[in-house]
């Protein structure tokens, strides 16, 4: 395919939708999906049917957002969203199409939950079909791909990303840029690139949306990176928890071999590149690079000591470039929009923008995307609209199993990187969960720290033991039968834990222990001297019990 | 190539070994399409047991500790049949958060069993999920496939039962 044949395929698709009055779009994620969104689809195409409108077309799109309202509806030109739409609600809907809407059903899109956010790697999501290529072309999807073969040269791409500033969006940060010129630099005749889309974070969902609402977009992405570093083959790593993501990204492999913007000859040039779908098996561990090339290679998903880095001996031994699904999405944009643009959205050191799932007890739980730099307090009360049932906000957790939980005088830190680091926490790949005074942080910290000792590997004694310890510890001050000698000892334990795993897994599986007790100590005391637990959470026994 | 003429012969007649084979040979019986063939057999058979692990082993030959190792060390495999119908509650972080624990509670005081076990009369199994990414609809369960979300412990009780009852 060439830049003209793209050109030929978005003016048909232009010239389709000016004969298109009016648009129904129904979202198709998982989280709709799962209130019977498909049900809604079928129903308001049949209604269209039976009433023989022209000119109106009903689709499946993208993830919408707000997934706390599902099913949604979004009816274009007059902008309208509806929400919780059942089939019985079909009727109303297409009766109320060029006229009044349906009052009963509609979602505002005037909140700060809209208005707040920025779209890159969720320009596409919700506005186009994500099973049909011909829309994602239409919306300038591959448009970076042809002019980058035809008119730059690979040194320049990874130029162009370096210059974007954009950092790795899987938890740790790296320059992406950085990652690209090392493995282009790598000697080799074979190079690999590797989509990480093991999300394994609980409370995670961004790459689950963003694969089922725009899956060739991450397929743009990886082909860039092939041709910037030299690297002919790719693999999707995807959770087989994601059967939806994998359907949807199977299909767009296929429809980009087909119009030829993957295997041989890409765009009439030199560049080969192929794409290949592996799927994971349900191990945390695996979002480590070095475990994930493992899992690929058909082993145990077990990590090795770095360096080497997979940068130069990864897959099979050969360079290979391990990015997120979220930041591979992030390279179309900046390719066609340059590094510059991206660079000037952001903080100084956190370009860009990052995807969470809000999740937890906050009202509007959903997808969201806004620039770094947002202050967690515009997150959760603006955009996520506060806590429901009035209760009071006590924390929220960022980063999964390896991140923190960051208490409220940090409401009005920015966030980017260096700001969560400093707090003990992290980025990571950008679940955000909020906890209202219902939740214990002691038993949250036993809730992670029991995630860690079943997902450790068992390579390593620190971790594997450990987590064991920390996690037999965590249980005794929840039943209320620990000591103060046993918090110290746990305090020790995390230190040994954090600097001697292997790997990040076990280095960072302290982190929800150690935040907890850097800004919630005096739970962990009540627990431990007083024998309560304040938010009620743990079932503690009577003093009687204990000495009995 | 050798691989093919020495092809090892499926454990019997049942169809669903075409399906195991053919996911083979798509990844050329190499050996890095290990995990992808224990897919296909769990999806085909339900789980994994002795028999599909040793044709696996042969087919790509590898030794039966490699693929007994990687059977084990992925938690989506389950070397145990299921029940007729299965109950996974996700227990990821919203999920957990958001009360997935009393839904768990309210499957063991009806039906006795802990997650990972199966009824006696092999009607319902209960699983447990480290996150199945709906957590926007926390808390979540998946009952024989369908995903529900925002579920209290009364309302997943009815699911259960609509399903095993039926």
């Amino acid at each position: 395919m060439i830049p003209d044949e793209l050109k030929a395929i978005t003016d048909a698709e232009t010239e389709a939708s000016a004969k298109v009055r009016c648009r129904l779009n129904v979202c198709m994620a998982a989280g709709c999906q799962s209130c019977h969104g498909d049900k809604v689809l079928k129903a308001l195409q049949a209604e269209v049917a039976s009433r023989k409108l022209e000119g109106v077309e009903v689709r499946g799109v993208g993830c919408l957002g707000l997934c706390a309202e599902g099913p949604l509806v979004l009816v274009d030109p007059e902008h309208v969203l509806y929400q919780r739409v059942q089939a019985e609600d079909a009727a109303d809907i297409v009766a109320a199409l060029g006229g009044k809407p349906v009052k009963r059903l509609v979602c505002s899109l005037e909140t700060p939950f809209f208005k707040r956010q920025k779209f890159i790697v969720l320009e596409n999501s919700g506005k186009i079909n994500p099973e049909r290529l011909e829309d994602y072309v239409a919306h300038r999807g591959y448009e970076a791909l042809a002019t980058c073969l035809t008119e730059r040269q690979p040194p320049e791409v990874v130029a162009e990303v370096l210059a974007s500033g954009l950092r790795g969006r899987g938890g740790a940060g790296f320059p992406t840029g950085l990652k690209w010129q090392m493995v282009a630099k790598a000697a080799g005749p074979k190079k690999y690139i590797i989509c990480n889309g093991d999300e394994g974070d609980p409370g995670a969902f961004m790459d689950r949306s963003v694969l089922e609402s725009d899956p060739h977009r991450v397929l743009e992405g990886m082909a860039l990176a092939g041709y910037a570093v030299g690297a002919d083959h790719g693999y999707v790593y995807v959770r087989a928890e994601y059967p939806l993501a994998v359907k949807r990204l199977n299909n767009a492999i296929k429809q980009a071999q087909k119009a030829g913007l993957l295997g041989p000859s890409i765009c009439d040039t030199a560049f080969t590149f192929n794409v290949e779908v592996r799927l994971g098996a349900g191990a945390f561990v695996c979002g480590e690079e070095t475990a994930l090339i493992a899992s690929v290679e058909g082993r145990r998903g077990q990590p090795r000591p770095r360096p080497p880095f997979p940068a130069e001996a990864g897959l099979w031994g050969c360079p290979t470039l391990i990015n997120n699904v979220e930041t591979f999405a992030n390279i179309p944009p900046i390719m066609r929009e340059g590094g510059k643009w991206f660079a000037g959205i952001g903080t100084e050191k956190s370009k860009g923008t990052k995807v969470f799932a809000l999740a937890g007890r906050v009202c509007n739980t959903g997808l969201i995307e806004v620039p770094m730099g947002i202050t967690l307090r515009e997150i959760i009360f603006d955009i996520g609209g506060g806590i429901p049932e009035g209760r009071k906000f006590k924390a929220v957790q960022t980063g999964g199993p390896s991140g923190g939980c960051i208490p409220e005088q940090f409401l009005d830190m920015p966030v980017d990187y260096d700001s969560l680091a400093k707090v003990g926490s992290i980025m990571g790949s950008g679940g955000m969960i909020v906890m209202d005074e219902s939740s214990c942080m002691v038993d949250v910290a036993k809730f992670f720290m029991e995630f860690c000792r079943t997902e450790s590997c068992g390579k390593c004694v620190p971790c594997r033991v450990g987590t064991a310890q920390m996690h037999n510890l965590l249980s005794s001050i929840c039943a209320g039968t620990a000591t103060m000698d046993d918090l110290a000892l746990l305090e020790r334990l995390c230190d040994t834990v954090k600097f001697t795993s292997l790997c990040g897994l076990g280095q960072s599986s302290p982190n929800p222990v150690l935040t907890t007790l850097r800004y919630f100590r005096h739970e962990y005391l009540a627990h431990i001297t007083d024998k309560r637990c304040p938010a009620g959470v743990c079932n503690i026994h009577s003093l009687a019990e204990v000495h009995a | 190539m050798a691989a093919d003429s020495s092809k090892i012969a499926a454990p019997s007649a049942d169809k669903r070994w075409r399906l195991v084979d053919n996911v083979m040979r798509r990844h050329g019986y190499r050996a890095d399409g290990l995990i992808e063939s224990l897919h296909a057999v769990q999806e085909s058979f339900g789980y994994l047991d002795d028999v599909s692990l040793r044709f696996v082993a042969a087919s790509l030959r590898l030794p039966p500790s490699k693929v007994y190792g990687v059977a084990t060390f992925y938690h989506f495999f389950t070397l145990k049949p299921q029940g007729e119908h299965t109950c996974v509650v996700c227990l990821g972080t919203a999920c957990y958060i958001k009360g997935a624990q009393k839904i768990l509670d309210r499957i063991e005081q009806d039906y006795g069993i802990k997650p990972g076990e199966t009824t006696p009369d092999n009607k319902l199994s209960v699983l447990t999920a480290r996150c199945i990414g709906s957590c926007g609809l926390a808390p979540a369960v998946v009952i024989d496939g369908t995903m529900s979300g925002k579920l209290t412990a009364d309302e997943t009780a009815e699911h259960i039962c609509r399903c095993v009852g039926a």
